[in-house]
């Protein structure tokens, strides 16, 4: 998995029309992996805004607004890749537009 | 790893093999190239382990004994045996990896040294430099870092990281001072081995031999560079009649054969900077302005204040401490080496052969302020009071 962290107030302080460049090229990106026959999954997330959280303690469960943790940089999406080897998966996240101002997180999915 | 999966299944596997060396070395003599012999028994000895898995964890205790490890002549080709220690450095050196696990990686599963050995070389307690490797190894296998030789479009990158990590291995060599820390002076050899074995692994790629010719050339005045004491002994005091002869040329016939590739690059031209210092029979015979034109080359190669410094350096003693001062001047300026003692230190010496006592004590009173080590204050300290006396 890719996981694409950025600070989202970039992404709402962009123009439309650089917006729609870095939409553009996620789509080839998505294309091309597709073509590969490397693609499995992947979706851009809403904003932090837009984030609930979770937990259950003592069998309740507890609801908060807001994303699990505050950090400078959030979780925007990800991609699920089908990669030969590390190498494969770091090549591809830095092909993600958002690798050049936030971090992609390469993690392997565990198999069973 | 691209046979096995399983970083320690190889390492394992080269224990395995050195067992085997260990028990047939004294009746079959020591073969030419024990190394390689050594790994190409590891590869028969991981395919045979996967038939026979059950049998020889019973044998492990008994393979666990340390054998003595062969001490190959590190200054001849290794490459008779072909083997997998290219595809094993790369997968040790792979950036996914932090920079002091490669280095334990590297030296365990390529060198062949023990955990305890690389423990005492980076004066680290052994259970924490077991612990190093365990993780490193987890990493290899959980990330997918694999076992082969980078293709053709990452190979460049993949071999600069690894020529770093080989780089730093040496360097933590290099920086060994005394007497007692022969473990560490036996990393400079062991970087070399490594060295040797990527630029004849890799014909084609320059900057692995330059990185050894480099490594060589710096060796090769091991024996000059401490006191019987373990003091630092500066390049200009340096005793030049201890230097080691042949390998310097060694180191420049290295160099030669990179350079015939046309393609310089950064250790080609930090060997080409040692082999100008290694040849000048005496310190005022250098030839200052190939080395600044050397370090010239270098900062437009791979733009680095440091380097800056040491090219204004250079250039202070080609054409005199006023051109020097300049240079050093726009560099203090731009603010990225203010921390830095040696830039105050070159700025003071400088200073001092213009006749600015006044100023060259500023400059070596910032200099005493930011200097880490012992020795470097104590020739500090000298050169200030110096100065306090000529001030007016």
């Amino acid at each position: 998995m890719l996981a694409i962290y950025s600070d989202e107030t970039d992404l709402a302080a962009m123009t439309d029309e650089d917006r729609g460049a870095m939409y553009a090229e996620y789509a080839t990106f998505a294309e091309d992996m597709g073509r590969r026959g490397m693609m499995i999954d992947g979706a851009e997330l809403r904003p932090t805004a837009a984030a609930t959280t979770v937990r259950v303690r003592d069998g309740r469960a507890l609801v908060t607004d807001g994303p699990f943790a505050e950090t400078k940089e959030q979780l925007g999406g990800y991609f699920v890749l089908d990669c030969e080897s590390i190498d494969d998966a770091i090549e591809a996240a830095g092909r993600i537009p958002s690798a050049r101002n936030g971090s992609i997180e390469v993690r392997p999915l565990v198999e069973r | 790893m691209r046979r096995f999966g399983d970083a320690d299944l190889a390492e394992e596997s080269v224990q395995e093999a050195f067992g085997r060396a260990a028990a047939r070395w004294p009746v079959d003599g020591t073969p030419a190239s024990p190394l390689g012999w050594i790994v190409a028994t590891a590869g028969n000895a991981a395919g045979d382990r996967l038939r026979r898995e059950r049998a020889l964890r019973e044998r492990l205790p008994a393979l666990a004994a340390e054998p003595a490890r062969p001490d190959p002549d590190p200054f001849e080709e290794q490459d008779t045996v072909p083997d997998d220690r290219l595809e094993l450095i790369f997968t040790c050196c792979h950036p996914a990896l932090p920079a002091e696990a490669s280095v334990a990686l590297t030296l365990r599963l390529v060198a062949g040294l023990t955990t305890a050995e690389i423990a005492r070389a980076f004066i680290v307690p052994e259970p924490s430099m077991a612990q190093r490797l365990v993780r490193a190894k987890a990493k290899i296998r959980m990330a997918g870092i694999p076992f082969r030789r980078p293709p053709g479009h990452l190979l460049a990158e993949r071999l600069d990281h690894a020529a770093a990590v080989i780089y730093l291995v040496f360097n933590e060599g290099y920086s060994a001072s005394s007497g007692a820390d022969v473990v560490r002076r036996d990393l400079c050899e062991e970087s070399i081995r490594l060295a040797r074995l990527l630029a004849s692994q890799l014909p084609e790629e320059p900057e692995a031999r330059g990185l050894l010719a480099l490594m060589l050339l710096h060796h090769a005045r091991a024996a000059a560079r401490t006191t019987a004491e373990g003091e630092i002994v500066l390049l200009e005091h340096q005793d030049r009649g201890r230097w080691d002869a042949g390998m310097i040329r060694a180191g420049s016939a290295e160099l030669r054969r990179a350079e015939r590739a046309g393609a310089p690059g950064a250790y080609q031209l930090q060997a080409a900077i040692a082999e100008q210092h290694a040849r000048a029979r005496a310190f005022a015979e250098t030839d200052w302005a190939r080395v600044a034109a050397l370090y010239a080359r270098l900062a437009a190669l791979a733009p680095s204040p440091v380097v800056d410094l040491n090219h204004a350096a250079a250039v202070s003693m080609a054409d005199g401490p006023a051109r020097g001062l300049e240079l050093v001047d726009a560099l203090a300026a731009s603010g990225a080496l203010d921390r830095y003692h040696l830039l105050h230190a070159a700025r003071a010496d400088m200073l001092r052969r213009l006749d600015r006592p006044a100023d060259a004590l500023a400059a070596y009173t910032r200099a005493l302020e930011l200097a880490p080590g012992a020795a470097d204050r104590a020739f500090l300290e000298r050169r200030r009071a110096e100065m306090g006396r000529a001030t007016p």
